[in-house]
């Protein structure tokens, strides 16, 4: 368990953060840029002192200001990815690995050959540094940080520097990690596509406080992620599992909560697990049930609550016997339909608007 | 060197034993310093800082005469030196070599300083997460991202060594063989009648050491910069 009560003002900024992370697991720190994700996590490291606060990983006290203690950012045993990678540009690749390898501390879990094998490292070991490119950079910076074996690793938006193509590019050597390494990570981000793809536990920050935590389907229908994504990026994250596929309609049925979700097959098969991230906006409210539609998803549930979201629009939440789905719809239409908590109705969700970057398999 | 008389070659060698040592001396505090002006706040910073460039704007007589002050056989530090290290420094190599060193420290410092505030304080940082306590990482991080100012910095003081004259005529006077340095046999041959084609020799070599100074620096540069890859 990572547990982190810290606090510290700056000028005018004052940071505030609480949060406590089930180890081993994925951490994401979400919100805008600026609320203080990275002030709070080079605080968690040690390179930036806490004005009051405590930070414990598995009952290794590494801050308790109350107590007098504060072990130095070279002793905690963290490791830190860098939004901006910071190789030793005096070094190549090998020696900046090397550079960790001997300076690890503490048990050893992780072997050179295996970090070059997880993150592909092999052909770049020879390379000088500046010679990477952005995607190759994170790699070895992810692989340095690796072979000092952390008990903990803080990621600060590592993917934010580079183009959507070398995102995805490295987005998978951040899911193997996850997988095959049992290392608790805190992900700083503000991207909600990396939290649903690498994150097992969400803590939302604003304006230098931590606002809420929990796991990513729950925060997914809190109001306080809504102002940090935006109206368009709000969407109910629900978890589900293929019980049939459709070999010759191409479509894979995912039971979801009571109802069935008919998705693009891509890869899936009978008792695959996945998560899934439905827009509110892709969603469609009907009072009745509906016929003659080309719409394949039809949701039978009912409302639990409805929110307006700005001044014409609503989101309305919609309990699927169990899980939650989020519907965006305009403000006059909610009145023509007079939605409100406890109404029964059918929510309508196109499958091709699930896109794959809003799907993750688990 | 055939077209050279003996003492001139003489001051030729002397000049450059006299700069080596001057550099050799320089440096470690020279990186001390600028490593304090560049990272430290404390009150006085500003104080240290002109103090260190004082030898700029003084006339160099005057920074010879404070040094025959301070490091004459009578003054406080000449005499400790005398007294626990046998060491002289009036009319000697020392000596010129630390006045020497004085003249330059100013630009050595200037040259390490500015790496050293180039250099992305994120890296050290980076360091840290990794396990590099303080002596480590000033010494596999700082240090080695210093080199370019660092060589910059001796190699500038080395080449402007060459020619310091008058602090050193006035700390170690003007002594054939032992503090005679290339300018000081220069501006002796100067006042020698006949003297002209010695002092056109004496000052071809100064061109030729300083020029030849200079584009080592420059070459130096460019390794170092290739190999840190900017």
């Amino acid at each position: 368990m990572l547990q982190v009560a810290v606090a510290k003002r700056r000028g005018s900024f004052s940071l505030s953060a609480n949060f406590e992370l089930p180890t081993p697991g994925v951490a994401a720190l979400f919100g805008r840029s600026g609320c203080g994700k990275t002030t709070l996590i080079n605080i968690i490291a040690g390179l930036l002192p806490a004005d009051a606060g405590r930070v414990v990983i598995d009952e290794r006290v590494l801050l308790d200001s109350a107590a007098g203690i504060n072990v130095a950012a070279e002793s905690r045993r963290i490791g830190y990815v860098f939004q901006d990678a910071r190789l030793f540009p005096h070094l190549r690749v090998e020696a900046n690995l090397r550079y960790a390898e001997k300076r690890a501390a503490g048990a050893r879990y992780v072997r050179f050959e295996e970090v070059e094998a997880l993150l592909g490292l092999g052909p770049l070991l020879g390379r000088r540094t500046h010679a990477l490119s952005g995607g190759e950079r994170q790699r070895v910076a992810i692989g340095r940080t690796l072979l000092g074996q952390p008990g903990l690793i803080l990621l600060d938006e590592p993917l934010a520097s580079l183009d959507a193509a070398r995102r995805e590019e490295l987005l998978p050597y951040l899911e193997k990690l996850r997988d095959h390494l049992a290392i608790p990570m805190v992900y700083v981000s503000h991207q909600f596509e990396e939290v649903l793809r690498l994150a097992t536990h969400v803590v939302l920050m604003d304006a230098g406080k931590t606002v809420a935590q929990g796991d990513i389907g729950a925060m997914s229908l809190r109001p306080e992620l809504r102002s940090i994504v935006g109206p368009d990026a709000v969407g109910a994250v629900i978890d589900g599992e293929v019980f049939g596929i459709d070999a010759a309609a191409g479509l894979a049925d995912v039971k979801i909560g009571t109802g069935t979700l008919r998705l693009p097959r891509a890869g899936l098969s009978t008792g695959s697990k996945l998560r899934v991230q439905i827009l509110a906006r892709d969603v469609i409210i009907a009072t009745e049930e509906p016929r003659h539609l080309s719409v394949r998803n039809v949701l039978r549930g009912t409302i639990c609550a409805t929110a307006s979201d700005r001044a014409d629009a609503e989101l309305i939440s919609i309990e699927l016997g169990g899980p939650q789905i989020l519907a965006r719809i305009t403000a006059a239409a909610s009145r023509e339909l007079a939605l409100r908590p406890g109404l029964r109705v059918w929510a309508l969700v196109k499958s091709v608007s699930i896109s794959p970057d809003r799907l993750r398999r688990l | 060197m055939t077209w050279v008389h003996p003492g001139e070659r003489a001051a030729f060698w002397l000049s450059l034993d006299v700069s080596v040592r001057s550099v050799l001396l320089c440096l470690p505090p020279a990186i001390l310093i600028a490593w304090t002006l560049a990272r430290r706040r404390f009150p006085g910073r500003t104080l240290l800082d002109a103090f260190v460039h004082l030898p700029l704007v003084l006339p160099p007589v005057a920074v010879g005469y404070l040094l025959l002050i301070l490091f004459g056989t009578h003054g406080p530090f000449g005499a400790w030196l005398q007294r626990e290290f046998h060491l002289d420094l009036i009319f000697t190599r020392n000596g010129a070599a630390l006045a020497t060193a004085v003249m330059t420290f100013p630009m050595m410092v200037r040259a390490i300083r500015v790496s050293l505030e180039n250099i992305d304080r994120g890296l050290e940082d980076a360091a840290r997460t990794l396990g590099a306590g303080p002596i480590d990482r000033f010494a596999t991080i700082t240090l080695p991202l210093m080199l370019p100012g660092i060589l910059a910095g001796a190699i500038t003081a080395f080449s402007a060594g060459l020619g310091e004259f008058g602090a050193v005529i006035t700390f170690v006077s003007n002594i054939p063989g032992e503090t005679r340095t290339l300018p000081l046999a220069l501006y002796t041959a100067l006042q020698e009648p006949g003297g002209e084609a010695a002092a056109a020799r004496l000052a071809a070599m100064s061109l030729a050491l300083g020029f030849g100074g200079l584009l080592l620096s420059e070459w130096f540069a460019r390794r170092v910069q290739r190999m840190l890859g900017r």
